[in-house]
């Protein structure tokens, strides 16, 4: 009994200078600098090589049924404030003499039944999101570098720098960044990046049921994205604006701009 | 909600560049374009301009002082507004804004300090106590009024006038390029945007010194000289001409070369923007100046200076009017269209209250005057223009302090 408390007693001590241990270790991550370099490492731990990785995305509007599960799972995914999107779905419904493009709620709750006054011969759904654009205007007007690129080639917003001055909101071409009225920052899509660096999909990939969207990376020389890219005719939004976006589009109609 | 016609992007109906931004450049239009009246005179030497030449750096000065008001007003974090001066992002133009504006203000400064230098020494020299050192401490403890001090100030003042007028031009030109090179908006995408921007602050500082200076004549019960008023006025025509035939400019090419963008803008001017543009900013804000102005001009050897003072009055309201209307249609008019180039929306009308609310904008004007009488009580600004006996020379005896005291 005695014995057993003395153990006891030691086993706490070494408890406690464990705990000691650790606790001046936070100390001492606490006080180094904060900023990419930390994030790095904090990557590198998970046994993730950011350097190691070119991501780019595909869509295939031909395949898209306008079912709204990637902007839903998006916004549970990511807390998207109501009004705001991170990603969206167009329809557009096209005759010969005129055109019809909608996208209600950003197509969260899917489309409702549309009539049009002329005579449409073609329909169609395209998913639109942020296109992590290689030459981006909204990381060159952003006046204190609160937007950046990782090394994957996503562009993202750091809400600790962000003043919210909204210049990259005007600057983006596509529309794909708001103020967001909470966080009082610019928010737009980050492809999922906290479940890419895990080796997951970004939610709406994952949900979508046609495999309409695709997330794929260019390093890898297998990449089925990569593949598509290389050898099949793809386009990009807004070519002529020359931002080099990485989302890439299959079969793309001359209407979507 | 705003409602919408036709399509825009689902993050494209928000107007997140408010009242507050249509306020800045207004705001530092006046500094420009006041800054532009006074180097008439200390720099170009024209000596209709005297008697507003302090009263135009002082009016660019105190506007300057608020700037950066409705930039803060506007920020979503607006304590990290300092980063932009610290840790700034060179490739974004925004990013140049610490540079220009402290450097500005540095110039401006100087300028006043040059210009004022014998006036602080003197008032320092008739008072006791605190105020004797205060002024004492302006003057930065000398007292040199020899003629080569004074020659020296004026050699001062002239190279600062030749730097300050290109460094009000950047200051306000640039911020016509944050508009002008955002090339994913048709309605601000244009190099023009900087050189219209400059040339409506050179309008709004003109107009805006034509109602001082006639306000401040009222009230120190003297008769504004018909020399300066029809100056003053006649400048202001040409500038008005200038501004408003690059702001046609603008939409005239997008019009005749048939643009993708005039699918939307088109409809934008025509329907969103038909009041603010057509109605306000064309018609009352620029046609009616025009031609009041003209009969300044043209006519002035026939006019009475009553009449000659209350056409180029009304003018100068006018054309108050039409650059903040000109500054509203480019930021709320770029942010009614969609960037899918396919829809519009509902027309933005700001709220009341609030920080980026009319009361504050109202609140931003008034305080550029409030900062002008303070400045006029510190240093008397109809001091050297009374002492001006029609010699014009920069060295000329100042007037005695007793006059300057009963002016304010």
């Amino acid at each position: 009994m005695d014995s057993d408390q003395k153990l006891k007693e030691i086993l706490d001590r070494r408890e406690f200078l464990g705990q000691a241990l650790l606790l001046t270790g936070g100390a001492v991550a606490f006080l180094l600098p904060h900023g990419a370099e930390a994030a790095e490492l904090d990557v590198e731990k998970e046994g993730y090589d950011w350097s190691a990785h070119r991501y780019a995305y595909l869509i295939d509007p031909s395949l898209c049924i306008g079912c709204g599960s990637c902007v839903r799972a998006c916004k549970r995914e990511n807390n998207v404030p109501d009004g705001f999107f991170r990603t969206w779905v167009e329809r557009y419904v096209v005759g010969g003499e005129s055109s019809h493009v909608d996208s209600p709620n950003g197509g969260l709750d899917g489309f409702p039944p549309l009539s049009v006054g002329f005579n449409a011969t073609k329909s169609f759904f395209v998913p639109k999101m942020c296109n992590h654009c290689a030459s981006s205007p909204c990381m060159q007007v952003c006046p204190v570098g609160a937007s950046f690129r990782t090394k994957e080639g996503m562009v993202l917003v750091d809400e600790k720098r962000c003043i919210g001055c909204g210049y990259c909101v005007q600057a983006c071409p596509y529309g794909s960044r708001f103020l967001n009225e909470e966080t009082k920052c610019a928010d737009k899509c980050t492809w999922c990046y906290h479940r890419v660096t895990k080796g997951m999909k970004p939610a709406c990939v994952e949900v979508c049921p046609r495999g309409v969207r695709q997330f794929g990376d260019l390093k890898r020389e297998d990449d089925p994205v990569r593949k598509a890219i290389e050898t099949r005719f793809v386009s990009v939004l807004q070519p002529h604006l020359l931002t080099e976006p990485q989302c890439y589009y299959l079969n793309l109609d001359r209407e979507v701009r | 909600m705003p409602e919408i016609t036709g399509y825009a992007f689902p993050n494209d109906i928000h107007v997140h560049w408010s009242l507050m931004i249509v306020m800045y450049p207004y705001i530092t239009g006046f500094v420009a374009g006041a800054f532009i009246v006074t180097s008439l005179y200390h720099l170009f030497d024209r000596q209709e301009f005297k008697p507003v030449a302090r009263l135009a750096m002082a009016t660019s000065f105190c506007f300057l002082g608020v700037a950066t008001f409705p930039l803060l007003m506007h920020l979503g974090h607006p304590e990290r507004g300092v980063n932009v001066v610290v840790t700034p992002n060179f490739s974004s133009a925004m990013a140049g804004f610490g540079l220009l504006y402290s450097s500005y203000l540095l110039l401006l400064v100087l300028e006043i300090w040059f210009v004022h230098r014998q006036q602080i020494i003197e008032t320092a020299r008739r008072s006791r106590g605190l105020k004797r050192f205060a002024y004492k401490a302006l003057a930065l403890f000398t007292y040199d009024t020899s003629p080569e001090a004074l020659a020296i100030d004026h050699r001062a003042i002239k190279v600062l006038a030749g730097l300050g007028l290109p460094g009000a031009c950047l200051l306000h030109g640039y911020v016509g390029f944050i508009f002008g090179a955002i090339k994913a908006n048709p309605w601000w995408s244009t190099p023009l945007m900087p050189v219209i921007f400059l040339v409506s602050a050179g309008v709004s500082g003109i107009a805006l010194l034509i109602l001082l200076y006639q306000v401040t004549s009222k009230f120190s019960g003297q008769k504004p000289e018909a020399a300066t008023v029809s100056a003053l006025a006649r400048w202001l025509w040409f500038f008005l001409i200038i501004a408003v035939t690059l702001e046609l400019l603008e939409i005239v090419v997008l019009a005749y070369e048939k643009s993708e963008a005039w699918a939307i803008i088109g409809p934008l001017l025509a329907t969103r923007l038909e009041f603010s543009f057509i109605s306000v900013q064309m018609i009352m804000g620029s046609l009616i100046p025009f031609i009041l102005l003209m009969i300044v001009t043209l006519m002035n050897r026939f006019l009475h200076d009553r009449v000659r003072n209350t056409l180029s009055i009304v003018a100068a309201l006018l054309l108050l009017m039409q650059v903040f209307s000109m500054r509203w249609n480019v930021v709320i008019g770029g942010q009614l269209l969609s960037k899918s180039f396919r829809g519009l929306r509902s027309g933005y009308s700001p709220d009341l209250w609030g920080r980026e609310g009319l009361i504050a904008a109202i609140g931003l004007v008034v305080l550029p005057f409030v900062l002008l009488w303070i400045f006029d009580r510190v240093l008397p600004i109809k001091y050297s223009s009374e002492g001006h006996g029609g010699s014009g020379a920069a060295s000329s005896p100042e007037a005695s302090g007793a006059m300057a005291e009963g002016h304010s």
